[in-house]
């Protein structure tokens, strides 16, 4: 095969606000172009894990080959890279966005420009990418696509009059992206002659190949043979196979070169060796620079994983030790707690990748599991001069130690209706927000900024933000960086013993009440017992709220006659067995559903 | 196991009307179905002639549903089947429970006549709201008809079936209720507190209510209700059966004591040579000829040391040590010494000694906490 002509590579990525029609779009184009009858798409192709399919968001990148043979006649390669549509995800999306030349911007002919179509947008442009619009579910009695057109022009200056109309769930206007796509994303540059140099921008480990890495090439070419190295983690390797994405597999070929989209395999026995953002090279001749923007993925949010039987700690640590194959993000490193045993502190890029970790170690891994409240990284500056990063709340130092603390802040933009303004402003101000600006994007809309301490966003926020607009708010955010802050260890003491695993740093002002609310909680996650059990919060050995469980008084059935005793029997088997799963804490047992329910606490009760 | 006299339970599954707490197997039907179900009872008790060896029956109760839905007749055929087919003792209780909506003196007295020494009629309480909060088809006053009606119609053996506990009960609602039931001076009184099951209009209604009673209300009605009934001279035997001297159930304390039993009727529960098993609970596959016993269960000595411990610590005589250890041969300090002294400590069960033999029951606490109680004795598998 002779070079590929790079004026026939159209490489592009569509981005889009959740739920506004992404991925549905891009099984209309793979559909379109003939690589699959409808029938054989089951359902949406690109999200292809079980959980992205229920969630109905995309959680890894995928990618496709389609050809299209446009109104000019001409055959074009089209590689469409689905980027993951999750503010968790910034990093893996932005790496997609590198790898591309143009991206196709969706927008709900209802519902307009949200925060992520902003967020999404402006990264596009940073890329330099040509973003061009395309207005879906325009066949909803409540499209309004002429003041969606409008609204893109004014709020973000794309040119939108020409933008196709499109249902991408009823296959309408499909064939007017296709040759916009052709039209207006650039063809790739790029020599194939020079020395290799291609982006990483996400790769899979599948049992049989070891690593498969998905890359853009820049310049130059790689084939069979080549040995290639990876220029921030030095790994080295010899690659064993190339190829291309068909919907759904792998389809292997003789040579990727510069302009094209496609996989290597080179025996490579862990995704750690090949970091999204990471620029790949021939070792025998290696380009002068690795391409801009790597950077190493960092954890943003910690909790501490335990199985609910301690007899699975091997079978949690091996599940952990296989997602993380597939997921150089994802970080664990055992611990113990009092209360809980022995488990794992893990650390994930954000909520959403806490969740469907924990989704999947319960669901792929049939594990049952107690998680402890997600808590941010802090900075301890001791007294010492020492810097602690710290991730588990258990292991702050004396206060006598302390020099100070400083906590990650993020820029949020929200989006929202009018209406809700005051509400959402009054949340923000409870999480401690500070103010930066409102922006009206029409008369009905405004785009809020602010200030907002990672921690406070990270239980709760989304929930109270959709319950406080009624669902009409949307939210984005970015990290801005580390301050110094007010913080303090709240610690629960139940039967006056201290529960490691429900210790954890809050703002000195807000401790009181979240200690209340915490206390609030437990009373009603914790079983009578035959004594009265003292649930308390403290802060720095002093008493700040306090509940108590009282005594149980009445654990009978009033009947038990023939046909009752087997029954009977069920129930107070039934009662033991619950009692075994329950965790131990002094003469208190705790059950596992107290651990989990003091991670929701909303602000509304 | 020790040989003892059998019992038998026949299932009338029968009502006019389903009442909002209940969730047992009952629904109304019409007279032809109910005929149609007394041959089909006859019939299936008549495949037990012979089956049961040599042990006498000592007691026959008819539970339901409502049992007096059934004609004099009908009661004296099943009862003359019985007759047919085991060999009833000569004191034999033969019982059957009453909703006083629909009682007749005609019937009462064919009742008695058909052999029917104790009735037990369903009040549940004397209060006309509460009467009409459970859903019960008759008032206060067709009670004390019923009732007045039952002792000329010549039965010396009543008992009368109350519930406490009800969502927003009031201590001198329930007290005025025993109060007026004592005053007619019943030989027995059940009293149940109310358990709110799931999937009645009951449960529907009050489930997430702040009627329901907390844990302290229940217990401060359900201790004011024992000591009334006490100082009335009911002696309390278990936990909701209260019965002057000489007039405790013989039946439901049978239950109690692990005797066998073999019942009739659609979901009809049995309990005979160390194995438990249900009929169906499909009126129209019992109608068909279906009396084949479904769940089979096979209890081992674990199985049947457990039942013995948390069924006997119901009564508040509670379980002899040595009865225990002669009917498992088991040593009782081996096996439950240690559990034992736990709960004593707990101050949940006591210890007695009655004519050298040793018994251990529930104190009051352990009563109110008999899941728990029972709960412990439970055994780990391979012990």
């Amino acid at each position: 095969m002779s070079d590929v002509d790079q004026s026939r590579i159209r490489n592009f990525c569509i981005v889009a606000h959740i739920d506004h029609g992404k991925s549905t779009l891009a099984d209309r184009i793979i559909e379109k172009t003939g690589l699959l009858t409808s029938r054989e798409m089951q359902a949406q192709v690109l999200d292809n894990m079980e959980l992205e399919r229920e969630r109905g968001i995309t959680i890894k990148a995928q990618t496709v080959r389609i050809i299209y043979t446009a109104k000019d006649g001409k055959e074009y390669i089209l590689n469409l890279i689905d980027t993951p549509g999750h503010v968790d995800f910034n990093y893996e999306v932005s790496r997609s966005l590198a790898a591309c030349e143009g991206a196709i911007l969706v927008v709900d002919a209802s519902q307009g420009i949200e925060a992520q179509t902003l967020a999404n947008v402006y990264m596009a442009l940073e890329h330099d990418l040509e973003v061009f619009p395309v207005i879906n579910k325009i066949d909803l009695p409540s499209a309004h696509p002429d003041e969606v057109k409008e609204e893109i022009e004014d709020v973000i200056g794309l040119e939108a009059q020409d933008a196709p109309l499109v249902s991408a769930k009823n296959g309408i206007g499909i064939d007017e992206v296709l040759e916009a796509i052709v039209e207006k994303v650039p063809a790739p540059s790029g020599d194939p002659d020079a020395p290799l140099q291609a982006l990483i921008f996400d790769s899979v480990y599948d049992s049989y190949k070891g690593v498969i890495v998905f890359c853009r090439l820049k310049e130059g070419r790689i084939r069979k043979g080549t040995r290639v190295r990876m220029m921030a983690t030095g790994a080295e390797a010899e690659v064993v196979e190339v190829g291309y994405f068909g919907p759904g597999q792998f389809i292997p070929c003789e040579e990727l070169s510069a302009g094209l989209v496609g996989y290597f395999t080179a025996s490579i026995k862990n995704v750690k060796d090949t970091r999204v953002g990471d620029t790949v090279t021939d070792a025998a001749n290696p380009c002068a620079e690795p391409l801009p923007g790597y950077k190493k993925v960092q954890s943003m949010v910690y909790c501490g994983i335990y199985p609910a039987d301690a007899a699975d700690y091997t079978d949690l640590r091996d599940a952990l030790e296989k997602l993380q194959l597939n997921d150089a993000s994802l970080k664990y490193e055992p611990e113990t707690s009092i209360a809980l045993g022995f488990g794992f502190r893990c650390g994930f890029l954000g909520l959403l990748h806490l969740d469907v970790i924990q989704e999947r170690l319960e669901r792929e891994y049939d594990l049952d599991l107690v998680t402890t409240a997600p808590g941010v990284i802090y900075k301890v500056y001791k007294t010492n001069g020492e810097v602690i990063e710290l991730t588990n709340p258990s292991n702050l130092p004396d206060p006598s130690e302390i020099e100070h603390m400083e906590e990650p802040i993020v820029n949020a933009e929200i989006m929202v209706s009018t209406e809700y303004i005051g509400p959402i402003m009054q949340l923000c101000q409870e999480r401690r927000g500070k103010y930066l600006s409102t922006e009206y994007i029409e008369t009905t809309r405004a785009l809020l900024k602010y200030e907002l301490p990672l921690n406070e966003i990270i239980y709760d926020f989304f929930d109270a933000l959709k319950s406080r607009s009624r669902g009409y708010a949307s939210f984005d955010y970015e990290l801005k960086g580390y301050e110094p802050s007010k913080l303090v260890k709240l610690d629960i003491l139940i039967n006056h013993e201290q529960v490691d695993a429900l210790s954890f740093i809050v703002h000195a002002d807000g401790a009181y009440e979240r200690g209340r609310k915490m206390c609030e909680k437990l009373v009603n996650e914790i079983p009578r017992h035959l004594f009265e059990i003292p649930i308390q919060a403290s802060v720095g050995g002093k008493i700040i709220a306090r509940t108590t469980v009282r005594a149980m008084r009445k654990d009978v059935l009033a009947k038990c006659y023939g046909g009752d005793i087997s029954r009977k029997k069920k129930l107070l088997e039934k009662q033991k067995e619950g009692k075994k799963r329950m965790r131990q804490v002094g003469s208190v047992e705790i059950p596992q559903s107290a651990f989990m329910s003091v991670l929701k606490l909303d602000n509304d009760d | 196991m020790i040989d003892t006299d059998l019992m038998l339970y026949v299932h009338i599954p029968f009502c006019v009307r389903k009442c909002a707490y209940c969730d047992f197997l009952s629904a109304p039907a019409g007279d032809a179905v109910r005929e149609q179900y007394v041959e089909e009872l006859c019939r299936e008790i008549a495949d037990y002639k012979g089956k049961a060896g040599h042990r006498p029956v000592s007691s026959v109760f008819f539970g339901g549903g409502t049992p007096s839905l059934l004609t004099g007749e009908q009661m004296s055929r099943i009862l003359d089947t019985i007759r047919n087919c085991f060999t009833l003792t000569e004191d034999a209780e033969i019982s059957m429970e009453m909703n006083p909506g629909t009682v007749t003196m005609e019937n009462l007295v064919q009742y008695k006549a058909a052999g029917v020494g104790r009735i037990s009629i369903g009040l549940q309480s004397m209060q006309e709201e509460e009467l009409s909060l459970l859903g019960r088809i008759h008032d206060a006053h067709t009670f004390l008809e019923c009732y007045e009606m039952a002792r000329k119609a010549g039965f010396s053996n009543i008992n009368v079936d109350l519930m406490m506990g009800l969502p927003g009960q009031k201590r001198e609602a329930l007290a005025d209720t025993l109060k007026k039931v004592t005053d007619l001076s019943p030989e027995h009184i059940s009293l149940y507190s109310l358990i709110l099951e799931e999937h009645t209009p009951l449960y529907e209604t009050y489930a997430d209510s702040d009627k329901l009673l907390s844990q302290e209300e229940d217990r401060a009605l359900y201790h004011m209700a024992v000591a009334m009934l006490e100082e009335k001279g009911y002696h309390q035997y278990e936990i909701s059966n209260f019965a002057k001297e000489g007039f405790f159930c013989r039946h439901n304390e049978g239950y109690w004591r692990r005797r066998p039993y073999l019942s009739f009727g659609i979901g009809a529960a049995s309990f005979f040579e160390e194995v438990r098993w249900n009929n169906t609970s499909s009126l129209s596959d019992y109608l068909a000829g279906d009396h084949a016993p479904a769940d089979q269960e096979i209890l081992t000595l674990k199985d049947a040391m457990e039942e013995f411990m948390f069924l006997g610590l119901r009564t508040t005589a509670g379980i002899c040590r040595e009865t225990f250890e002669e009917a498992f041969e088991e040593d009782y300090e081996t096996v439950y010494g240690e559990v034992t002294r736990k709960l004593i400590a707990q101050g949940l069960l006591q210890e007695r000694e009655e004519g050298g033999k040793h018994f251990v029951s529930c104190t009051g606490e352990g009563l109110d906490l008999n899941n728990l109680v029972g709960g412990a004795f439970l055994l780990e598998d391979g012990e």
